[in-house]
Parts: structure tokens; sequence; C-alpha cells
């Protein structure tokens, strides 16, 4: 594994700020959603992003925004690292009109193609073959934009995972898949799910195809940024797709409600040791690049932002019922 | 059917899964659960807890996020011995296994002259009402049972989820059993005896008079609240429940029909290309000189399911919905 330290020097500070400030973003904006899922003024499913931030927040940064991305039934840290506003998706998950699928997706299925964010995906592996085929038509097209996709340890079982890096690897796409070990899919741990000869490194799977591999501490931002780099320079310069391994955990339930009968004692506890929410900002004060008041500042910012996107959540109107017959075709037309 | 005068309990629907599938492991040995967090968990909807730790995690079995092959290996295993009984967590996720089920599953027996058994069971759920959104609120037994090999049945009652398992699970033929995400903590009595209901036979839920509703799952209690507020204004309805959407029970559903010269029928299904248009088509060839309007057909419209409550429950029929339409009619 690549590790924090020797390099990061050459990141500038406001990177190093910017990321810290949209760790913050995901950490509190689900924080509260979890509350008031809880509270019962969120409806559907949730399955929160806590521990994983690291993640998104460094393989985004790492992008143009002309690249696009997939992601997951946990998807809400993808979204607001790739600069969504906290605003529309609060609404989204309240189901209000004035949500980024105007109610009609909720917590699993945000989307803001706009920004190239080709949706959250109740589907395990089904963002994979999506973003494959915005590859190809980055290419096709003759762009140099690049397609990420983030997905889970569990998402590698899939076929779909298979097929499209099967494809991606032949055709030499600009294909970027993040493996996001959190080390259980729902409620059962990565052993019962991958074969030993897999366990050390998942991205093993990726060798068939020929793709760049990489593993990354999935709690340090930095590394998984320089790695993101790293691969997307490769896919800019037509050298053909890669599969990034990020190592973390989540520090919630699977889902709200998920009673976590399955980790073992003490599990939790030594993983938010690491937690970036709280090596990230300390490593930046030791490193002279914030002070303690300026992180206070951000926190306290980022606070007011979600409480403001909380109310606007709330405050906007549910879908008049007749909008559930609209969208479904491009000619607005209902099937017969 | 086949349940005779006895002991009855009063189960929820999501006991009576646990408990007739514990007697089906222990009656045969090669019987066998396969599906993701089916052990530890319990399923999906947690319906399956305990049964590893009465019988073991070889016959509880945990597979990867695969339902290519949690299908399909089940289906190997099933034409060579053994009798699998595969979760696929949700409806919605039978699309991953497409191939397995529409050119495998579905057609083995048949191509291969017919005289392989195939003990299989596919338990998976609807879900409707749940704002879950388009992918997880869906339900598909027409899809499934619009491919001629398959059986399919969809289970409503605690009684029936009991008939309706243990037959699929003895049945020689793949049987896909659509439960509902809606009714499993619904609660009726359900006799304690070990009985079987036939694939393919339908049940007059209650007995009427003036207007049939045929429906099923959830919609099958919506239909007998709604017989219940109709007998206050004199109104009689009958109920039936299809309980094998295929093979479906037509004379059942078109005696009921003759009689009654009436019919509703509701379903979870999209109205086009739905269940509803087969039972309306069903009634229509079979009873069309007994008739004295045309079935009306109820179910969710024609659109994916929408996530924002507002919106679900404007697709979604209701009571009030079929109250309405046996008025229509009556
Ligand atoms: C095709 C499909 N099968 C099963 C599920 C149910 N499901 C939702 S999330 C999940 C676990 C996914 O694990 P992983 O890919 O590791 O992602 P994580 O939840 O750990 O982030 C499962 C099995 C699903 N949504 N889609
Ligand atoms: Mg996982």
């Amino acid at each position: 594994m690549s590790s924090q330290g020797e390099r990061s020097a050459a990141i500038a500070d406001q990177e190093r700020i910017e990321m810290l400030r949209t760790m913050v973003r995901i950490r509190k904006f689900e924080s509260v959603i979890q509350n008031k899922f809880a509270d019962a003024e969120v409806p559907g499913f949730l399955h929160l992003y806590i521990g994983q931030e690291a993640i998104a927040t460094g393989v985004c940064q790492a992008l143009e925004e002309r690249d696009y991305l997939t992601s997951t039934h946990r998807g809400h840290g993808h979204c607001i690292a790739r600069g969504l506003e906290t605003d529309r998706m609060a609404a989204e998950l309240y189901g209000k009109e004035t949500g980024y699928c105007k109610g009609k997706g909720g917590s699993m299925h945000i989307a803001d193609v706009n920004a190239g964010m080709l949706g959250a995906n109740g589907i395990v592996a089904g963002g994979i073959p999506i973003a494959t085929g915005a590859a190809l038509s980055a290419k096709m097209r003759d762009t140099d934009e690049v397609a990420v996709s983030f997905f889970g340890d569990g998402a590698l079982s899939e076929g779909a995972f298979h097929e499209s890096f099967n494809q991606a690897g032949i055709w030499d796409l600009p294909l970027l898949g993040i493996v996001e070990n959190n080390q259980y899919g729902e409620m059962t741990g990565l052993e019962e799910q991958h074969p030993p000869s897999a366990l050390d490194d998942l991205t093993i799977y990726g060798e068939p195809y020929g793709v760049t591999r990489m593993r990354v501490d999935g709690m340090d931002v930095e590394a998984v940024y320089e790695a993101t780099l790293e691969a997307v320079e490769q896919a800019r310069n037509g050298d053909g797709p890669a599969l990034i391994e990020c190592v973390g955990y989540r520090f919630e339930g699977h889902h709200e409600g998920d009673s976590q009968f399955y980790r073992p004692d003490g599990e939790l506890e030594e993983w938010k040791q690491r937690d970036p929410l709280l090596t990230y900002p300390r490593k930046l004060i030791d490193d002279g690049v914030l002070t303690e008041e300026e992180h206070q500042e951000i926190e306290a910012e980022i606070e007011a932002e979600i409480e403001d996107a909380i109310e606007f959540a709330r405050n906007s109107d549910y879908p008049d019922p007749q909008q559930a017959y609209e969208g479904v075709y491009s000619d607005g037309g209902e099937q017969a | 059917m086949s349940t005779a005068a006895g002991d009855v309990e009063e189960m929820a629907v999501r006991d009576v899964i646990n408990q007739t599938l514990g007697e089906e492991m222990e009656r045969d040995d090669r019987v066998y659960i396969q599906g993701i967090d089916v052990s530890g968990r319990g399923g999906t909807s947690n319906i399956l807890k305990g049964l590893d730790d009465r019988f073991g995690t070889d016959r509880v079995r945990n597979t990867p996020i695969s339902e290519v092959s949690m299908v399909g290996s089940g289906l190997g295993a099933a034409a060579t011995g053994m009798r699998p009984v595969v979760e696929v967590m949700y409806c919605g996720f039978l699309g991953v296994a497409g191939d397995q089920l529409l050119n495998q599953v579905a057609k083995m027996r048949y191509m291969f002259g017919g005289e392989l058994d195939l003990p299989m069971v596919i338990r998976t759920k609807n879900v409707m009402g749940a704002n879950a959104a388009a992918q997880h609120s869906q339900a598909l037994h027409h899809w499934l049972a619009a491919i001629p090999g398959l059986k399919v049945v969809c289970t409503s009652t605690p009684a029936d989820t009991k008939g309706l398992l243990k037959a699929a699970v003895r049945s020689d033929d793949p049987v896909i059993v659509f439960e509902h995400g809606g009714v499993y903590n619904r609660k009726a009595e359900v006799p304690t005896e070990d009985y079987v209901y036939e694939i393919g036979e339908a049940a007059i839920e209650r007995p009427g008079d003036d207007v049939t509703v045929v429906a099923t799952q959830n919609q099958l209690w919506n239909a007998l609240e709604a017989a219940d507020r109709l007998s206050a204004e004199g109104i009689s309805v009958e109920v039936v429940n299809p309980r094998t959407i295929s093979p479906l029970d037509t004379e059942t559903i078109v005696e009921s029909a003759r009689k009654t010269g009436r019919c509703v029928v509701v379903d979870d299904t999209p109205l086009s290309y739905g269940t509803q248009s087969q039972l309306s088509a069903t009634i229509s060839e079979g009873a069309f000189w007994d008739l004295d309007l045309p079935v009306k057909r109820l179910g969710v419209d024609n659109v994916p399911i929408p996530f924002s409550p507002t919106l679900e429950d404007e697709v979604i029929p209701g009571t009030d919905d079929v109250v309405d339409a046996i008025l229509d009619l009556a």
C-alpha cells in the first residue's frame, strides 16, 4: 500500500483544506440525515457512508468537471465529493420536488447528469457497465474524459464487474474502478464472499483484464488522491483502465436499523482510531496548514450550511401527485 | 384444498415462512437454502433467523452477491439430486439472473425431452408502498408467469403461505414463490397440521353474490377490507385469491364471475401487460355471456414506482380504489 507522508508535500495547501472541507461536509450531512431518518422525516432506506469519507473525497479531488462517475446505494459521499449541493440532496432524501430527481429517486438514486454524476444505484454493480459506456463514449468522441465507477467489495462478485472490466481491458477504455473495501457486504464479511486468494488484494480480480492495479489506505485521503491522480493520468493518455482498492471501514450499520450483530468486539473502535475526520485535521494542524481556530470555523460554517440544507428540504413542497406520470419518456407520453 | 379440520394457530406470514421451511428441511435433507445473508441476518427480512443454527451453514448457505450463480447453481443442484430453496432478496434483482431464469430454469426440462426433474424453489418478494424507489419497489410475478416452463405462485395469507411453500418445495418443477413485503406482518389462523395446496388452485377467501374481486397479496387484504366496508352498504362481494399465477385456476375464477356477472381484478403489477390483463382475458373468455359489465382492471399505473410518498401513493391502488371500482360495477 502506498502510504501518506513522503509524497503529500506535493499537494498544495489549498487542496488539502478543500479535501478536509469535503470530508467534513459528508460527515455532517450524513450525521444530520441519520437523525432525521430516526425521526421519520426521511422516508425509505438509508445507507450511510460515515467512515469512508476519505475515499470519495480523494478520488473526486483528482477528477475534472468533464469526467463521469457512477455510484452505489451508499452514494451520498460520492455526490458531495462531486460537488452536488447539499440542499438539493437533502430535498431528494425528503422526497421533495426541489430534490435532484424531483423526488422520484431518493437516497439510492441521486443523480446530476449535468455534473457528470450518472447516478447512485440500488443494484449492486449496476453502475459499472454504465461507467464503462461513458468511458467508451469518451473515447469514441475523441475526448480525454475519464469515467470512474465507485463500488463495494461485494460488487466484485457480480458478473457485471467482470464483463465490464474485460471489455474495458480489450478496448483500452478510460475506466477507473474504485473498490471500496469496507470489510463487509451487508452483514457478511469478506471471507465469505471471496476466496482466500483474493482477500489480501481484491484488485487481483482485475489481473486477467490487464488493468493497472493499486491498493491504498482508504482512511488516508491523500493516498487515495495520489493513486487516483496517477490512474486518471494514465486513462487520459489512452493507456486503459485501472482498479484501485481503497481499504476502509463503515462506521454505521449496512443500513439504518441494522443491529450490527456481525461485528467482532472492538473492531469498530479500532477502526475509529483511524477516523479520517480525526486524523486529517490533526495532520493539517501539525503541518501548519491549518490552525485549530480555522478548523473550528470550517466545522461551524459547514454545520450552518447543512442546517440550511435541511431547512430547504423541509420547506420544499412534496411533488404534486400528477408529477408521477411525467418523465417516463422523452415525448412525455405514457404507455398505453 | 386439502386442509382437514383441526387445530389452528394464529401466526404472522413471516413466522409461517420460517416454520414451513424448517419443517421441509426436517422432512427432507436434500432441501437447503442459499442466498445473500440467509445465515446470520436470516435473509432480507430476517425471516429465516435461526434456521442456520438448526440446520447448519451447509444447508443455510450465504452466497456472494451473485444472482446469476445463486439461481443457476440452484438449478444445477436441483438437476443433480438436491432440492434448493434460493432467496432472491428483492424481485428486481431477478433481472440480474435473467438468462438463468428465462433460458435455463424455464426451458431445461422441456428441451431435454421432459424427463428431468428440477425440484427448485426461488423465493423472492414484491415490494410496494415502502418508499424504496423504482428498483426496489416492483411486483414482477407477471413477468415470470409470461415464460412457459415456470410455475409462479403469489403468497398472501399465513395459511396460503404454508400450503403453497410446502407445495413449492415438494414440487419436481421449478416454482417461483413471490412473497410480498406488505403482508409479512399480517396475522391469521393457520392449520397446525401438515398440508399442501395444489399449485394451480385458487381459493374463495370470502363468498359473496354481487361483485367478484380477484386480488393478490397486499391487494387481497385491501379487497377483503373493501368487502367488509361494502357489506355495511348491502353490497355482497366475493373475494377470490388466485394463489397460483401460472398455472392459473381459470375454473374457480370463471365460476365466480359467472355467478356475480361483475368483476374487478386488482394486483400490484403495472396495468399494461400485467396480471390483470391475463385475469381479465380469462374471465372474458370463460364468462362472457354471464357478464353484466366489462371486467375492471386495477393496478399500478404504467410508471416505474417513484420514491416520494405523494407520488408513490398516487400510482398504487389502495382500499379506497378497490371500493370505488366495486361501486362502479355494483
Ligand atoms: C443485484 C443486487 N443484489 C443484492 C442487493 C442487496 N444489497 C444491497 S447493498 C448490498 C451489499 C453490497 O456490498 P458492497 O458492494 O460491499 O457495498 P457496501 O454495502 O459494503 O458499501 C447488497 C447485497 C442489491 N442491492 N442488488
Ligand atoms: Mg462492502
